[in-house]
């Protein structure tokens, strides 16, 4: 199995870890990026969406 | 009290925010139909009932006016100790019961007092116009994501019954401002009556459309407690009801005038100034650009952002949402009102006048070209030969 991920929201910092998921989402833990929809807005301010997320170095 | 921080090239920085103490205002405001009841118990003359009005549409634009527009910003080095202050973040929480307070105070009286219709009238416009404010409240804790900011948030938007505003606010309008999607963002063209038809319905129809798709996501249905557009129903429901058994049918015209006025002439009359005529563009991929710092209409008149917890600074608000009310920042060339919202909100409702004050600027803004303003649909043509020669005229931040 690949390696978790983490991908975070370039204008608030919120961080999508495919490890922990983000059940109040929807995303329970282990959640692939790939299967999170491609308009998903970040749920912290919204001002950004899936496509603008940047993926962490490392991770 | 000052806060200091060491800036990159090593030097300390100082900052004293002058408005420290001030912001309690924000906390104070809601208090003010309280007050004009006791001084109406004091004085007999029901005209005081009407006082909040006249502050808030009168009294407020003066002092705005006297007093020199603020454009300072703490520096950024500072911020970080700004957004952890305590007392910063406890102005917005202790404000939650001072609402639910001036609701309750006002119900007795209107429920126990013998008050002519006018009287009745003017409370309950006071504690509409108020307990609009209290939607500002909710919006300024709704941003944050600790639980218990989020939690107060619910609370306080329950209190005049626009719970869905936690979710259509954050996740609907702050994703689709100043696009035709949005139906809190309002179009050149578009009067405020116009606009409260698209704006009302469609924020409840996107807020249950929006808990639906997330709760789905985990197989559940929207009728669940979870739903964060029912959660705050059931505080409202109770309340409510609890009001009209206690004190009798006079709740229910009561009530009603505190949620027009709360909805309709704070939050609509807010959304419907934010940004209007402003348009994001299109890119080649089909998104829409990011919120910029242009996309949002700013005011630094210092008294009316005092009472909003800093609101009028919308540009940065939109472009970090989860900034924090305290650090909230000005920019060069942001479109500005000639006002703050208090008098902007009453032009708003005199659709001439409203027309008269924006077009030039909107068209200002965008610098004669039509095709960059959010423009009400089959208007433009007339739109453009009405307003098209103010273009080159006005600054945009004039």
């Amino acid at each position: 199995m690949a390696a978790y991920r983490r991908y975070f929201c370039p204008g608030c910092g919120y961080r999508y870890d495919e490890q922990r998921g983000d059940p109040h989402e929807g995303f329970p833990p282990g959640t692939r990026w790939e299967q999170v929809p491609d308009d998903w807005a970040c749920p912290a301010c919204a001002v950004r969406e899936k496509p603008d997320f940047v993926a962490e170095a490392g991770s | 009290m000052s806060v200091q921080a060491t800036n990159a090239e090593g030097q300390i920085v100082r900052y004293t925010d002058r408005r420290r103490w001030l912001w309690s205002l924000s906390l104070m405001w809601p208090l003010l139909p309280v007050m004009s009841c006791v001084i109406v118990a004091k004085t007999g003359q029901p005209a005081w009932y009407w006082a909040t009005w006249m502050i808030w549409y009168l009294a407020v634009p003066v002092i705005d006016h006297l007093l020199p527009p603020d454009a300072s910003n703490p520096p950024p080095e500072v911020v970080p100790q700004l957004d952890a202050d305590w007392y910063y973040r406890l102005l917005p929480m202790l404000t939650v019961p001072v609402h639910y307070i001036t609701l309750f105070y006002c119900a007795w009286v209107i429920g126990t007092g013998d008050l002519a219709w006018y009287s009745i009238l003017g409370l309950a416009l006071s504690v509409g116009l108020v307990n609009g404010i209290a939607i500002n409240t909710g919006h300024e804790l709704g941003h944050k994501t600790t639980a218990l900011e989020r939690w107060c948030a619910k609370t306080v938007l329950a209190v005049v019954g626009y719970g869905h505003f936690f979710i259509e606010h954050n996740k609907g309008h702050h994703k689709d401002v100043a696009t035709p999607d949005d139906p809190a963002s309002s179009r050149m063209g578009e009067n405020i009556y116009g606009f409260a038809c698209r704006e009302i319905p469609g924020a409840i129809r996107r807020a249950w459309a929006s808990e639906k798709t997330r709760l789905a996501r985990s197989g559940k249905g929207p009728w669940t407690l979870e739903n964060e557009v029912l959660q705050p129903l059931l505080i409202t429901v109770p309340l409510y009801v609890g009001l009209t058994v206690a004190f009798g049918w006079v709740m229910v015209p009561f009530l009603a005038l505190q949620m027009i006025w709360g909805w309709f002439g704070v939050l609509t009359s807010a959304n419907y100034i934010e940004h209007y005529g402003l348009l994001r563009q299109k890119r080649d991929n089909g998104r829409f650009e990011p919120c910029q710092p242009y996309h949002s209409w700013n005011s630094n008149h210092v008294m009316s952002n005092l009472i909003l917890f800093n609101l009028q600074r919308h540009s940065d608000h939109h472009a970090n949402p989860t900034r924090r009310y305290q650090s909230l920042r000005n920019f060069d060339d942001l479109p500005e009102y000639p006002s703050g919202y208090p008098l902007m909100f009453l032009i708003a409702l005199f659709p001439p006048i409203f027309f008269a004050v924006m077009n030039p600027r909107v068209v200002a803004w965008a610098d004669g070209h039509f095709d960059r303003i959010n423009i009400r649909p089959g208007y433009r043509a007339r739109l453009e030969a009405r307003w098209g020669r103010h273009g080159s005229k006005a600054g945009a931040g004039t």
